[in-house]
Formats: C-alpha cells, structure tokens, sequence
C-alpha cells in the first residue's frame, strides 16, 4: 500500500512526465562528479573505515566490518587438524559455486585436470544468479575492445590495472560466444543479431541481457554444464582456511561441513578462490543486494595465507535498490530500467539528473538529493526517489515490461505494485565489492604462486568503481582464464609436507598487535537470528 | 505497538511483524537459516515453501522470501527436492524430438492433472511447457519456461514423477545453442580478435598517460 504522501507525490511525477518524455537530462561535468563522490558517496566517510594493522596490507584502510574480520583469528586457531587424513583429492580445488568458480571449473575439465568444487551453500548459490540487467562486450560494427576499455577505464576513476582491463574487454566477445555455445539464450533478432542496450557510463550500446534474468539463465547454464560433466561440487561445505605447505604454495583448505560441523580435508594441487563479495557484512548499515553468503571469506583466507588486497576500501551501492515496499529493502531494481528510458524522478517531479550516469556517481546525487536537497519521497525506512517506469511502456510500446523485465514486475506485483501504471520507490543498496585479492594478469596471487583468484573476490579489474554488464563479464573471462591456468599448472606443481602455520603466525601477529575481536573468520554466513533482516 | 501475526513454523506458533516475509519472520523468531535460504530476492529457488491457512483447507506454496506473512499461516519447507537431473554433452546431442523421449521420458506420462501449473511459485504454465516439450516444440517451451527459479514445487506435486525445472532447462539449452539463429557479429569480432587485429590498439591505448585518457574519456562520443 502506497502512503498518502507517496500518492500526492505520484502526481506531480505525472505531471512532469510527458514534458520530460521529450528531453535528455544534461550529463554532468568531470569537476561535477568528484565534488559529488567526495560529499556524498559512502567510500569517502570516514567513519565507515578502520585502519588494517597486520598483514600484507598493513596501515591501509578498509571498510571497518571487513577491518574486524582480518582483525579475528581462524575458526582452527588452536584445534588440532590432521592434514595427513584427506577427505578431497584433485588438481584443482575451486572455492565457491557462483559463475566464477563453475566457469573455472568447466575449464580445467575441459583441459583434463581433475577439478572438486566446494560451496558453503548450493551451487549457484550466488551473487551471479542474481545479476539482472546483462553483460558487457563490443562486438558490434561500431564498437571495439578499446572503446570499451575507455569506458571501463574512465568509469573506474582511472583506476584499473590495465593488464587486468585489456583481458576484460579483449575476451568478452569470446565469453559471449562460449556462453551461446553452451546454450544460453540471449535476446536477439530474427537474424541473429544480438539485442544490446545502453549501460550507466558506455558509450556504446553493448549490453547483452536474458531478459532481466541475465545472470540467472547463465548460472543455470554453468551449472548444468558442471553436472553434465559430472564434477565432484561438496555442497553445504565452506572452506575455513587454506592450507600451505613447507615450500609456501598452497596445498588445498580446510573446509567444515555446515550441517555436522565435520571438518574435512581437502588436498590439491592448485587453488582458485571464487568466493565473491561482501554485501552481506552491510557496511555502513546499507542494505544489500547480495545473496545470503556474500561475506568475503575468500579475501580472508587469503589474506591470511599471504596475499595482498587491493583497493578493498572501494564499494559500490548500487543507485537503485528497493525503498519501498519493505519486504524487498535493499534488493536489486536492474539498472536495464534505466536503460529501457526510465528517469530518475524527486518528490516534486523533477527529474534531477541524468539516468544513465555510472553507479557511483548516481548513488551520490541520489544521496545527494534525498539528505541535502530534502526532494526525497519520506518512506517508512527513510527516503526514496521515483524511477519513473511508465515512461518504458510510453517509449516502447505497451507490453515491454513484461517482455524485457519480467522479474521486476512479478517482484513488485506480489506487493500489488503495477510499474506498468506507477512509478517505483528505489535508493542506494550495497551491491558489490570492486576490491579483493590482488591478482597478475594471468590469474595467480601476488604472492603465491600456485593460488589463483576469479570474479568478484578479485581487485584490480574494474578500478575505484564498476560498470554494469562487466561483472558477469568477468567472472566468465577470469573464471575460464583461471580453470585454465590451474590445470596447465597442476601438472608442474609438486606438493611439499602440509601445514596451518601460517594460521598459528597470524594469530601471534594478531596478540602483537593486541588485537582481541571476541570474533572468528571467515564469517561463513551472517547472523539474523532474532532480528529484522531483510 | 507493531502489528503482530500468528504463524506456524513445521507447527510450532511463533508471534511476529505482519510485515515481514515468510524468511524475514523464521529469522525474526530465531533461526539460523543454512538451508531453504539463497539468493534472498526471488531467483534462486532455494526457500520453495508450502503452506495452509488456518481453517482452510487448500496447499498453497510460494517462495519463502517473496512471500508475506499472514494470521494462521501453517509453513513447512521445501529447501530441497529430489528432482532427478539426467546428463548430456550438449556439443552431441541434437534438438530432435527423440531427445526429450530418450532423456526424460516420464513426461509422456503426463496425466493433465495441472498440478504443478496451480502449484509454480512463479505462476508460470508449467503443463504447457510440458505439452510443447512432449511435441519438440523446444523454443516455445524455452520461452514459456524461461523464468523458472528451479524451486522444485511442481515436481512435488506431480503425479507421475516428472522434474519439469529439467526439461525446461534442456529445452531452453537447446534452443539458445542450437535453435536461435547464429550471431554472426559475434563469430566475426572473435575472429578479428584472434588474428590480433585490436592487438596495437590495445597497447596503444594501455600505454597512455593518465591525463590524455581523462581527456580521451571526457570527450568521447555517447551513442544515441
């Protein structure tokens, strides 16, 4: 049920609208856009950030619920562990079940090696499933890879490392074409032409999308394709740490059965950490997007391990999470909306900036407008802007949100909400970690050689901020590129005698430091219990 | 004072916010949810649920987290169902009318109950999309399975043991990787990739001082 006061603003939206259907808001200036990030973007308060005191990383900043995390001893500090009883044996040991680590899996099936996947939850239990509005690559007549690492560039504050961002851009045709190749169902025309849309900060149209089930119709895929090929995945399983051996690479992890809390031993020759983000530690007390394991486990076992971060004190909130109704806070409204026509719309019917500006830049002026300006629309949990749906039908013809955004629509009108008929309620929700482990260009650590990492546990990639459509994008190109890897890899690596010392290391770096969390990590999932969480 | 319901999880009463979803209250009364909880937003499938109101007599089932609360809600679970996927090599096989008889022939036995049509926490027409599957109408039953979160409930209410999240997903394998119609662009622009037709432009452009891609990045030109 709509407030009075959301109604009475309905109408001034109205109002606005077909004025507003015939402009183009003005983009903002470089000068603009910093002032803005700096005033309002989340990433430059202070007071959400702590100093790291041990570790590779050391003296820099990170958000401070992932400060306390890396602050925490192991779940094995002091409880024994046979290494030498080996449950799990392999080439490769993948860590998660998200699009990242499927992919990587295939991979090194197809490249021979013998591949055990772990995952705390399902398989496809993931941020990849939940990615709506599509993915990212320049393959039409008036694009190239290059146009395409300008925009990633220049929308990531400049910020990529570039060898990262060339594999990027020059892979994803590729990655489009494996896809297809293992059966997805892109949008397209009658000759084959892929259907390809605008994102916030591209300058070309290179959005390919499932509907807005994109990232879903691929994970389903990959998963199918890992069953098919009939890959041990241990589900329900987490890796806790990871563990070395006496020549310092990485032999494998320990994992612990979430249901009988049976630690397990896993061995293997090489190790891809595919664990994703971090929604779920809610920084800053934000809602999330993210599914219920988001807890950056991976960026702690490796860092424990040895291996440094990068830019984990960069977030990204995506513009448009759910304001209202309650029951879907915090959850994702596909920036394809957007894409589709839809304007960003205040309480007064203003549309106050330009809808297609890149994520970080948009949260802000959302931000911006709602604390500052006082042009929120007053909900129950706080402010929300208008994104003026109707437009859609108005632009494209009645019937093209049911065909292109379907699940937007059925998730709204299970709260008897009709987007084809009113304008949504939607603010900033914390959605993805653009930092994590920092990795070569060939998808190993820093550090250790024989570790690799792929999809969003990865830092480096997009910069200081991430354009739509490129994530999916590079959880299929480093994931492949990582399956790879590991199984050429396997065949050199000869494993030395098993060891935790590094967790025993860490934990008197910890009491030097007099570092007393009272916590444990890796968080493994959140605590809800006995809350509101939504 | 919040508005408060009676619920019952596996029968045991719990009192909580009438505004919260089915997910939100099990956690709200106090469990630690491992199983039956995923994506939390609607795509996954993992909180497929059944439940009855009290004093009446029909099943109705949802997914957890998508679904709100009511006074005398009966809730059970469904976090796993034993579907029964069967395995392939998609590079081999071919979208024949034989394929669906070879892989899943329990959907012949299909006795047009619509059980699991009423029972989709989707509302999609899942006998229908059998009914396509059953005739090698693999692109139509592609399309009208299209937003299956694969949660399971149809299956468990399906007479003749039939996994229709399964053939669904063959059905749209099929058609995505052999039915839709080749995206030449696609095959073309890999090709030029591969023979390293972008190669000097990469490094060119990887090359360039920070200042001249900000200029570069300022200025381009935004498709219309």
């Amino acid at each position: 049920m709509l407030t009075a006061e959301m109604l009475e603003s309905i109408k001034k939206v109205e109002a606005t609208r077909s004025e507003r259907m015939g402009m183009e808001p003005r983009r903002m200036t470089a000068e603009e856009k910093d002032t803005l990030l700096k005033q309002f973007h989340p990433d430059y308060r202070q007071d959400g950030f702590a100093e790291i005191k041990v570790g590779p990383n050391k003296g820099e900043k990170a958000p401070t619920e992932l400060a306390n995390l890396l602050h925490s001893n192991s779940r094995l500090h002091g409880v024994p562990i046979d290494l030498n009883k080996v449950d799990y044996e392999s080439d490769v040991l993948v860590i998660g079940g998200g699009g990242a680590g499927s992919s990587a899996a295939i991979e090194a099936d197809e490249a021979g090696a013998s591949v055990v996947m772990v995952t705390k939850l399902r398989i496809g239990d993931a941020n990849t499933m939940m990615a709506e509005g599509g993915i990212q690559a320049a393959d039409k007549e008036n694009d190239s890879p290059v146009q395409h690492y300008l925009d990633a560039f220049g929308g990531g504050h400049f910020a990529a490392r570039p060898e990262l961002l060339k594999r990027l851009v020059m892979e994803a045709p590729d990655a489009i074409r494996w896809l297809n190749d293992l059966g997805v169902m892109f949008d397209k025309d009658e000759s084959g032409t892929m259907v390809t849309t605008h994102g916030g900060g591209t300058s070309r149209k290179r959005m390919h999308a499932c509907k807005d089930y994109s990232g879903a119709e691929i994970m389903r895929t990959l998963r199918d394709e890992v069953i098919n090929r009939k890959i041990p995945v241990i589900e329900f399983t987490a890796a806790i740490e990871l563990i070395k051996d006496d020549r310092g690479q990485v032999a494998g992890a320990v994992l612990q059965n979430l249901e009988t809390n049976e630690y397990l031993v896993a061995r293997a020759k090489t190790v891809i950490i595919a664990t994703g983000g971090a929604g779920r530690l809610h920084y800053q007390g934000f809602p999330t997007s993210n599914h219920y394991g988001a807890t950056a486990d991976g960026l702690v076992m490796g860092y424990r391990a040895g291996a440094p971060l990068l830019y984990q004190d960069t977030i990204q909130y995506h513009p448009t999470g759910v304001a209202y109704p309650s029951q879907i806070f915090g959850a994702l409204v596909t920036e394809k909306v957007r894409s589709l026509g839809a304007m960003l719309v205040n309480v007064d019917g203003e549309a106050f900036m330009h809808p297609l500006e890149t994520r970080d830049v948009s949260a802000a002026s959302i931000i911006r407008e709602c604390r500052e300006r006082g042009k929120g629309v007053p909900t129950p949990g706080g402010y929300g802007i208008w994104l003026d749906t109707p437009m859609i039908e108005m632009l494209h013809g009645e019937g093209t949100i049911e065909a292109r955004i379907p699940a937007m629509l059925r998730m709204y009108l299970n709260y008897g909400i009709d987007m084809r008929k009113v304008p949504i309620l939607i603010y900033p929700t914390l959605h993805y970690q653009n930092g994590g482990l920092e990795i070569g260009g060939e998808g190993y650590t820093k550090v250790i050689d024989n570790l690799l990492v792929a999809g969003e546990a990865v830092g480096g990639i997009h910069g200081r901020n991430r354009l739509m459509g490129n994530s999916l994008l590079d959880i299929i190109v480093f994931g492949r590129n990582a399956g790879k890897a590991a199984a050429k890899k396997a065949k050199e690596v000869e494993l030395g005698t098993p060891t935790l010392q590094h967790v025993e290391d860490y934990a008197k770096a910890l009491a030097d430091a007099g570092l007393e969390t009272g916590c444990v990590s890796p968080q493994i999932l959140p605590d809800y219990a006995g809350g509101r969480h939504m | 004072m919040e508005n408060l319901v009676n619920v019952y999880f596996y029968g045991k009463r719990y009192q909580v916010p009438a505004d919260l979803t089915i997910m939100n209250a099990m956690e709200y009364a106090g469990y630690k949810l491992v199983r039956g909880c995923g994506c939390r937003h609607g795509f996954c499938g993992a909180c497929a649920t059944i439940y009855r109101i009290k004093g009446k007599n029909e099943l109705k089932t949802c997914l957890a987290c998508q679904t709100q609360v009511q006074e005398g809600m009966y809730v059970a679970s469904l976090p796993y169902f034993p579907t029964d996927k069967r395995t392939y090599d998609i590079q081999e096989i071919r979208p024949t009318e034989q394929i669906m008889m070879e892989l899943y022939p329990e959907i012949y036995s299909c006795i047009g109950c619509n059980a699991c049509t009423k029972a989709c926490t989707q509302g999609l027409k899942v006998m229908q999309y059998i009914a396509y599957a059953q005739r090698g109408e693999f692109e139509k039953c592609a399309e009208a399975s299209f937003d299956c979160v694969g949660c399971g409930v149809c299956s468990s209410r399906c007479p003749a043991g039939i996994s229709h999240p399964m053939v669904g997903l063959l059905a749209r394998r099929l058609t995505g990787k052999y039915i839709a119609p080749e995206s030449e662009h696609v095959n073309k622009r890999v090709k030029e990739i591969n023979h390293g037709e972008y190669d000097d432009l990469i490094e060119q452009i990887m090359q360039k001082p920070i200042t001249e891609m900000q200029e570069l990045y300022n200025t381009r030109e935004i498709e219309k």
